[in-house]
């Protein structure tokens, strides 16, 4: 299930976020703020994939680094949403 | 040793500064282009009413043309203070309402369709802004929501998702563009050259549009934070009431301030703050000059650089595979 999601995740980061480059090299844990692969349409692209793919609701207090700047943040975000 | 961080160390000798670019303007517009004089569009804000007085003081009145170019959705004190302006500086102007091109165009049309995918019921009837969360209160990432207001008073706040953010944006972009291709005509036709008028925040921060506002021949204030350019509009005798404006946007039919669309902070606090992070002020010790949390300052911080690097592709003009072929 994790690595479903994961996968899923990546797939999207390199299709949207880095303009269709490959997500495999991407660490769980690297920073898309870091690495320059998010901006603010960025996160907007992430918030509605969010909603759209995995079912959940996103409010706009949980829009935050903490929640959505990594692979790993963003899995740990899903599953508690998901819970 | 850096002198401890404070609103005085924004100021400026207003003579001296007066006089660097009125030479510049007269040395650029004259000898380096060749062009009789410039065109700007004034907007009743204090940083084109500045830009016009110094470019009455360095060419002569005569040889500026003003443009007033209001829209269906500017502000009603608009008008009379770009017409306020030019007058204390005995600058002509053309009015040149833009209204009919931006219906041609589709911008009001398309912007409402953007908006409908995600406030169903809103009409052209409606008046809307989009704006952005507080930087300060908390580690939110800010993204844009779009604020509605039905005739009945009813207000309707929704966030924008991708498509429709970018929807709004293109669609308000057309009246920024059609202001700059009306100026170009003009321009044209008198053999001048345009003068683009944003403030050291606004050109830093990337708070133009790229081909719209953002283009021009000159920037003359572009090296002035805001608080300076009001300094300068004293010093030039801009009326009070164009000093007395709130800086506003007026790109969407309901009130914006440019603080709730685009900075972080009202713009004394936003000037003092680019200060500090141009002059390598750490977050603790600018914190208490800006009165926020060393935190806070951190957040504002990040958000100036996350700005800039996203204005770096609005400042980059068209790259070419052989740039030995750029003519500078």
């Amino acid at each position: 299930m994790a690595n479903e999601v994961e996968a899923k995740i990546r797939a999207f980061i390199g299709a949207n976020l880095m303009m269709g480059q490959d997500a495999t090299t991407l660490s769980v844990d690297d920073s898309f703020l870091d690495n320059g692969i998010i901006d603010s349409t960025g996160v907007l692209e992430l918030t509605s994939f969010l909603e759209d793919s995995f079912g959940i609701q996103v409010a706009d207090q949980e829009i935050t680094p903490a929640n959505l700047d990594s692979i790993a943040n963003l899995m740990r975000f899903i599953a508690s949403k998901q819970a | 040793m850096r002198p401890p961080l404070s609103a005085d160390l924004l100021k400026i000798d207003r003579e001296k500064v007066t006089a660097d670019i009125t030479a510049f303007i007269r040395e650029t517009v004259f000898n380096r282009f060749r062009r009789k004089g410039v065109v700007l569009g004034i907007s009743g804000g204090v940083d084109s009413s500045v830009c016009t007085a110094l470019c009455a003081r360095a060419l002569g009145p005569e040889r500026v043309q003003g443009l007033f170019t209001p829209e269906g959705e500017s502000g009603e004190e608009t008008l009379p203070l770009s017409r306020l302006a030019a007058e204390s500086q005995q600058v002509r102007g053309i009015l040149e309402d833009i209204t009919p091109i931006l219906e041609a165009a589709g911008c009001y049309r398309r912007r409402d369709e953007a908006i409908r995918a995600v406030i169903p019921e809103y009409t052209s009837q409606w008046k809307c802004k989009i704006v952005l969360p507080s930087v300060i209160d908390d580690d939110r990432f800010r993204i844009f929501s779009v604020v509605a207001v039905a005739p009945d008073g009813r207000q309707v706040k929704k966030r924008l998702p991708p498509e429709s953010y970018l929807g709004v944006v293109a669609a308000s972009n057309f009246k920024q563009r059609t202001r700059k291709m009306i100026e170009y005509y003009h321009a044209d036709r008198l053999n001048y050259a345009v003068v683009g008028t944003p403030n050291r925040l606004e050109y830093d921060q990337g708070f133009f549009v790229k081909g719209g506002d953002g283009l021009a021949d000159i920037k003359p204030i572009a090296h002035l934070y805001k608080s300076q350019v009001y300094q300068l509009a004293e010093h030039l005798g801009v009326p009070e009431d164009i000093r007395r404006r709130p800086p506003t946007t007026d790109t969407y039919s309901l009130p914006q301030g440019q603080d709730e669309f685009y900075f972080s902070l009202p713009y004394d606090k936003m000037d003092l703050c680019l200060y500090a992070l141009n002059n390598g002020y750490p977050a603790e010790e600018s914190a208490r000059a800006l009165g926020l949390s060393p935190e806070q300052t951190e957040r504002v911080y990040r958000d100036i650089e996350g700005k800039r690097k996203a204005a770096r592709y609005l400042h980059t003009p068209p790259l070419l595979v052989d740039e030995r072929l750029v003519v500078g």
